[in-house]
């Protein structure tokens, strides 16, 4: 089975967030970067597969030279080979320039299977990967909890809401976009470190692809980036300890949703 | 067989050669290799060790061989193991990091230790290439556990007075040895005892001993202060049989064996150290960012912010100092040919050249866990002394790091004392220097910078104060001068008896410990000031610290002020007791005038240094440089 990952690399969780001047983005001179988790998920889901039916994964990710760290993390893990989309502002694409580079990067590669993360920790779109097999005329599922491959075919676990599940079957080739959880992440061997130096990066500059400018423009404009406000409100409830009561959990029900 | 390296840099001669910031290496030259390690060895500590931490404390039977062979799976008891005999064979800063990183949990950091370093390294060293084909590949995954037994009840400094012996059976098959060592971490489950025993109750040698071979057990667990989940016993040899082919190396020169693991061990302990005062200020920050008095938190308090910058500052030194030492190992490392049989001689050879820097390394930054662990107690206040609290056990581990591997008194002597014998044998060029100090003259175009701040002009001053770190170059040169001073005049009084004065020898030790921090704290806040562009601003830099280069590089520089200007007051203080216990009356004035003249500075804010150092680290919670 032949099948690409789609990685993308993500400010580290434990970043100190702090607004460029303009409130557009977030400062990334203080950032340090890691892998998207729900990626470093479909990565691993990927490798299983490929421990199991053979074949080869092959990493993708868009960015300017620093996402070759999340790309050696990769090849590290036990992927193949990697192709690395040089593109400044790689980070500031919004789904559909991403997905539109990847395609065209990867169009005659033939791949059986492609996996990306369900969205990203940054943007969290979660448009990448849908807008990847629309333009690669592939079917897909989304936010994928299981996955079984089997005579050319796909047997997947979709995740829905309020604890249910659907199990859907599709053809190959064919995208999915994978849950965080899915399974247990590996942790690359210092073996496997080693290796990853001797993998092959094909690097493809993202503006000698033949596109036109305008494929390439963002559709969405980030206007405005803030934090949050914190505000606090407090209310007291009247009545005997038994009126409040009810008076408390009717409200923790409607107003706060949370039981 | 002699081995030459191409390497330009001797041992021990940062005390009297100038570098420049690029000739160092710091973190700032990390692979992505080397991040990679970084992140495996995070993420199996995280994952694995950590939230066992009480059952490995209670030493739960299996439990610590089963991680440890978990890490070997990963690689990560193998890093110094070639690849041909299975292991990993990665540099000296990818073992740094490894360390660095296990010493969150400093129990098992010592059970990492005894097998990787100390219990394996003498078969890489100087194993038979038969000994190293049975014993590598299963130390390497950590099938076989590995102990290093030296100390005994009555020698542990004093190593090469052991009373185990060993003596050949008639017919030459094998050795009987008996005795009983000391102190040997992972004895409790280890498969595998480097003991050293004497030859016919003579000749220091060294052997591999299995635990399966008849006439080897083990004592009870001893009940230690600290480090509690590493198993630590004694072994005990009663015509313990050994097959002559077990002898590690030759009959009598067991010396060579356990010396040069021992610097390797001591290396490999500072990082250690590093990493567990990393955890400790990560610690303590967050407590102090959490804990309120008086309406605030307290990490508000000018106090508690003068001991979060002083340890972090003292880490940062520490931590320059440690890949400072492994980037001077790993060139002369990469000279040495796996394949080839004198393989071990040159690694061997290659550690051996850098012995004061691993001494140096060991004393400094064991000292400097032992400061921020008990300064981490006093933020916990009253819960630091809880056993619920994680201050009170990073307190108790902290402790046997001045113990082991060699005192912090006998690594003091061996300091001065290796770095007299590398003078004496034409090694280090320290006679010219002190020679060149006493002229007025510098010894080589190289050599430190001589004049004194006084020398120069006002003018001058003002300008280097507004230049970036130019009082701050000036006091590493100053320091530099100091220590060759206070070595010259202690050395010109008791010549080669110089070792019988202990505390003099250990004086001029400390100043020597002090060129290595600070120089490798200034070397390294100038690469990260020349890399993010402002060596060359002539703007004088303000308190708060340059306002044009990144968070992290006004961080380090603040911190590079703070401990250059702060340690020079010690430096005074150990020069000072120097001369006085070398000479009298005229002789020591004049001395002390140049002293003074030497060391003479400007004083600094350190009050507002520290604050805005402890800002960064409130903000991140956490030692906020690497």
């Amino acid at each position: 089975m032949k099948i690409m990952v789609c990685i993308k690399q993500v400010p580290a969780k434990d970043s100190t967030l702090r607004l460029t001047e303009d409130s557009t983005w977030i400062r990334e001179q203080d950032l340090s970067y890691e892998i998207n988790e729900p990626d470093a998920y479909a990565l691993e889901e990927a490798l299983r597969l490929k421990e199991k039916h053979g074949g080869e994964v092959v990493v993708c990710s868009v960015g300017p030279d620093r996402v070759q760290q999340v790309i050696r993390e990769a090849l590290a893990k036990g992927a193949d080979r990697a192709i690395h989309l040089v593109a400044d502002g790689g980070s500031r694409l919004d789904s559909y320039p991403a997905a539109r580079l990847m395609a065209e990067a990867v169009r005659r590669e033939g791949f059986d299977l492609i996996c990306t993360g369900l969205q990203s920790d940054d943007l969290g779109f979660a448009q990448t990967g849908v807008v990847l097999a629309e333009l690669l005329g592939l079917p897909h599922a989304t936010i994928i909890m299981e996955v079984q491959a089997e005579d050319g075919r796909l047997k997947v676990k979709r995740e829905l809401e309020g604890g249910w599940f659907q199990w859907v079957q599709m053809p190959l080739p064919a995208l999915l976009t994978i849950q965080s959880g899915i399974n247990k992440l590996r942790y690359a061997t210092l073996k496997g470190i080693k290796q990853a130096k001797s993998k092959e990066i094909r690097r493809v500059i993202a503006t000698e692809l033949g596109l036109k400018a305008e494929e390439l423009a963002g559709r969405q404009k980030l206007h405005r980036v803030y934090v949050p406000v914190k505000t606090k409100q407090t209310e007291f409830i009247d009545g005997s300890p038994k009126e409040a009561a009810a008076k408390l959990v009717e409200k923790l029900q409607r107003d706060a949703r949370v039981l | 067989m002699e081995i030459a390296f191409k390497t330009q840099i001797p041992g021990g001669g940062f005390l009297i050669e100038e570098r420049l910031p690029e000739e160092v290496f710091t973190p700032e030259d990390f692979t992505e290799q080397h991040r990679l390690i970084a992140e495996t060895a995070e993420q199996f500590m995280r994952n694995e060790v950590l939230p066992r931490w009480e059952q490995i404390e209670r030493q739960e039977p299996g439990l610590t061989p089963r991680l440890l062979r978990q890490a070997g799976e990963l690689g990560l008891l193998s890093i110094d193991i070639p690849e041909r005999y299975g292991g990993t064979e990665m540099d000296k800063v990818s073992s740094t990091i490894v360390v660095e990183r296990f010493a969150q949990y400093a129990s098992f950091l010592a059970s990492h230790g005894a097998h990787s370093v100390i219990g394996t390294l003498p078969i890489v060293f100087f194993g038979n290439e038969e000994q190293k084909k049975k014993y590598l590949p299963r130390l390497a995954t950590g099938e076989l556990i590995a102990a290093y037994c030296l100390s005994e009840a009555e020698a542990g400094s004093d190593a090469l007075s052991i009373r185990t012996r060993a003596v050949l059976s008639p017919d030459g098959k094998h050795y009987l040895l008996n005795g009983e060592k000391m102190w040997i971490t992972n004895a409790g489950f280890a498969d595998l005892f480097i003991v050293f025993a004497k030859v016919d109750g003579e000749k220091f040698s060294c052997f591999i001993v299995e635990k399966g071979f008849p006439g080897v057990a083990t004592g009870a667990e001893e009940k230690k202060l600290g480090i509690k989940g590493s198993s630590t016993r004694t072994v005990i040899l009663e015509d313990a049989r050994v097959p002559a082919e077990n002898l590690l190396g030759e009959v009598g020169r067991g010396h060579v064996v356990a010396f040069n693991i021992l610097n390797v061990g001591r290396f490999r302990l500072a990082a250690g150290c590093i990493g567990g005062a990393k955890q400790a200020l990560q610690h303590a920050a967050g407590y102090a960012n959490q804990r309120r008095a008086f309406g605030k938190t307290i990490a508000q308090f000018g106090l508690i912010q003068e001991k979060l910058a002083e340890m972090a500052t003292r880490i940062y030194a520490g931590e320059c100092m440690i890949y400072r030492t492994a980037g001077l190992i790993d060139p002369l490392l990469a000279e040495a040919i796996p394949d080839s049989p004198a393989y071990g001689e040159q690694v061997r050879k290659a550690i051996e050249e850098y012995a004061v820097e691993c001494s140096i390394d060991k004393v400094y930054c064991s000292e400097i866990l032992d400061y921020v662990a008990d300064e981490c107690v006093q933020i916990y206040g009253g819960y630091g002394y809880h056993q619920d609290y994680p201050a009170e056990r990073a307190y108790r581990d902290a402790r046997i790091n001045r113990i082991f591997e060699g005192t912090s008194e006998i690594n003091r002597l061996l300091i001065t004392g290796m770095l007299l014998k590398r003078a004496a044998s034409g090694r280090l060029g320290l006679r010219a220097a002190i020679e060149g100090l006493f002229q007025g003259s510098p010894a080589s175009g190289r050599s430190t910078e001589a004049r004194s701040m006084e020398e120069r002009s006002t003018e001058e001053r003002n300008t280097e104060a507004a230049s970036l770190l130019g009082t701050e170059k000036h006091l590493v040169a100053a320091v530099k001068k100091t220590a060759l001073l206070v070595a010259g005049v202690a050395y010109q009084k008791f010549a080669d008896s110089l070792a019988d004065q202990q505390e003099i020898t250990a004086a001029i030790s400390d100043i020597v410990m002090e060129v290595f921090a600070m120089e490798s704290a200034l070397l390294r806040a100038g690469k990260m000031a020349a890399r993010s562009g402002v060596q060359s601003s002539p703007q004088p830099i303000p308190d708060s610290g340059p306002q044009t280069v990144d968070d992290k590089t006004a961080h380090v520089l603040a911190m590079t002020r703070l401990f250059l200007h702060s340690r020079m007051d010690w430096v005074e203080q150990r020069a000072r007791t120097v001369l006085a216990g070398a000479i009298t009356g005229d002789a020591l004035r004049r001395q002390l005038a140049t002293l003074q003249q030497v060391t003479r500075r400007e004083a600094v804010d350190t009050i507002a240094l520290r604050r805005q150092i402890a800002a960064r680290i409130i903000q991140k919670g956490k030692y906020a440089a690497g």
